[in-house]
């Protein structure tokens, strides 16, 4: 099933739809109240070869995204945006790590994904895991995968991009949503690396 | 009275060179004007990348975008892009990308794109990545998209870029 888990995948829209909801209303955008446990340990793999768990970022806040680099569009997209956001916070943006999971190990190996991420000019940890392991996270941290197979033979990615931000403690601090503006995301990103 | 001809040549020939430079971009077919074709650049190993433009259509009976090919990738398809909630789907578009009469056809980001599948070689900030785009009435054209950087949320040319 590809670590589709439909419980979870509700959740993180229903908190997305409440945080809209929030904003619209000019309220402060509460950070989500019970995660209902979005998040939680996983083990992957880094560029260099080298393993890299939850307890990498043990007291580092981490903005992770979701996707693979055969994704043309919204993964570039996230990822330039998540890279300008932090410049724009100044010194503070090197208090968050932010972390791309690749969820398609079949073309996606360490090493390219290790290239894939220098595009962006930040720091971005760019990791991948066996099916095992993707599965594992995925599940865990509620991210929607899905394989769509091509006539050539090929399949795209249908996948969750949405940007989920955990604290140091690896509690799910918040959600930058791809339709969400620069400011709102950015105020998130501000107050997670407060 | 050679001179004539000699001189109509280098007209000819500045003019065509000051279009180039002053249109950066633009590419006619018939009614059709394929305004900034642009790609994001991709990393060694990345086997995809992204192409949009925006297509114009002067005349008076829509046009359609078929399908298109490139020498630098294996194939060029026509994708859209949707989201639904945070789940992104993308789909290749089998049927073409209609411009309506005197009206456009934009593919950009978060929405229709074409998709280089398969890339001989990463498409590196700046190159020009030649194609050819078949029509349903304006039949083919040779364009080239311009490769910018991958932060890129819209045609450098345009004067927008940057931000």
């Amino acid at each position: 099933m590809l670590g589709i888990d439909p419980r979870r995948v509700g959740m993180i829209a229903l908190t997305a739809a409440a945080l809209a909801l929030a904003a619209c209303q000019g309220a402060k955008a509460p950070p989500p109240a019970a995660s209902g446990g979005i998040g939680g340990p996983f083990s992957l793999i880094a560029p260099d070869g080298s393993t890299v768990t939850d307890k990498t970022f043990a007291g580092k806040p981490f903005a992770i995204y979701f996707g693979y680099t055969r994704c043309p569009d919204v993964c570039p997209t996230s990822l330039s945006r998540m890279a300008r956001l932090r410049k724009a916070l100044g010194p503070a943006g090197d208090r968050f790590a932010i972390v791309f999971v690749s969820v398609d190990p079949e073309h996606d190996k360490p090493k390219a994904i290790g290239e894939y991420v220098k595009l962006f000019g930040t720091p971005i940890i760019g990791l991948t895991g066996s099916e095992a392991q993707l599965k594992t996270i995925e599940r865990e941290y509620g991210v929607y995968v899905n394989k769509v197979p091509q006539k050539n033979g090929d399949y795209l990615v249908d996948h969750s991009a949405a940007t989920l931000l955990f604290d140091g403690r690896g509690q799910l601090a918040d959600i930058i949503s791809p339709d969400q503006p620069d400011a709102e995301a950015l105020a998130k990103l501000r107050a997670l690396a407060s | 009275m050679t001179n004539i001809p000699h001189n109509a040549l280098v007209a000819t020939l500045a003019i065509s060179l000051g279009a180039t430079a002053a249109l950066a971009h633009s590419f006619q077919a018939g009614h059709l004007t394929i305004h900034h074709p642009w790609a994001r650049e991709t990393a060694a190993g990345q086997s995809v990348g992204g192409g949009f433009m925006t297509i114009r259509n002067d005349g008076n009976t829509p046009d359609r975008l078929l399908s298109g090919s490139t020498p630098a990738a294996k194939e060029l398809q026509l994708h859209s892009m949707v989201m639904e909630g945070t789940v992104m789907r993308m789909r290749q578009v089998t049927d073409g990308l209609v411009i309506p009469a005197h009206g456009e056809l934009t593919l950009k980001p978060g929405g229709f794109h074409v998709m280089f599948i398969g890339l001989k070689a990463p498409l590196r900030q700046g190159a020009m990545v030649p194609a050819t785009l078949r029509f349903q009435h304006a039949r083919t054209v040779k364009v080239a998209f311009k490769v910018q950087p991958v932060g890129s949320s819209e045609p450098m040319e345009a004067g927008h870029a940057g931000h």
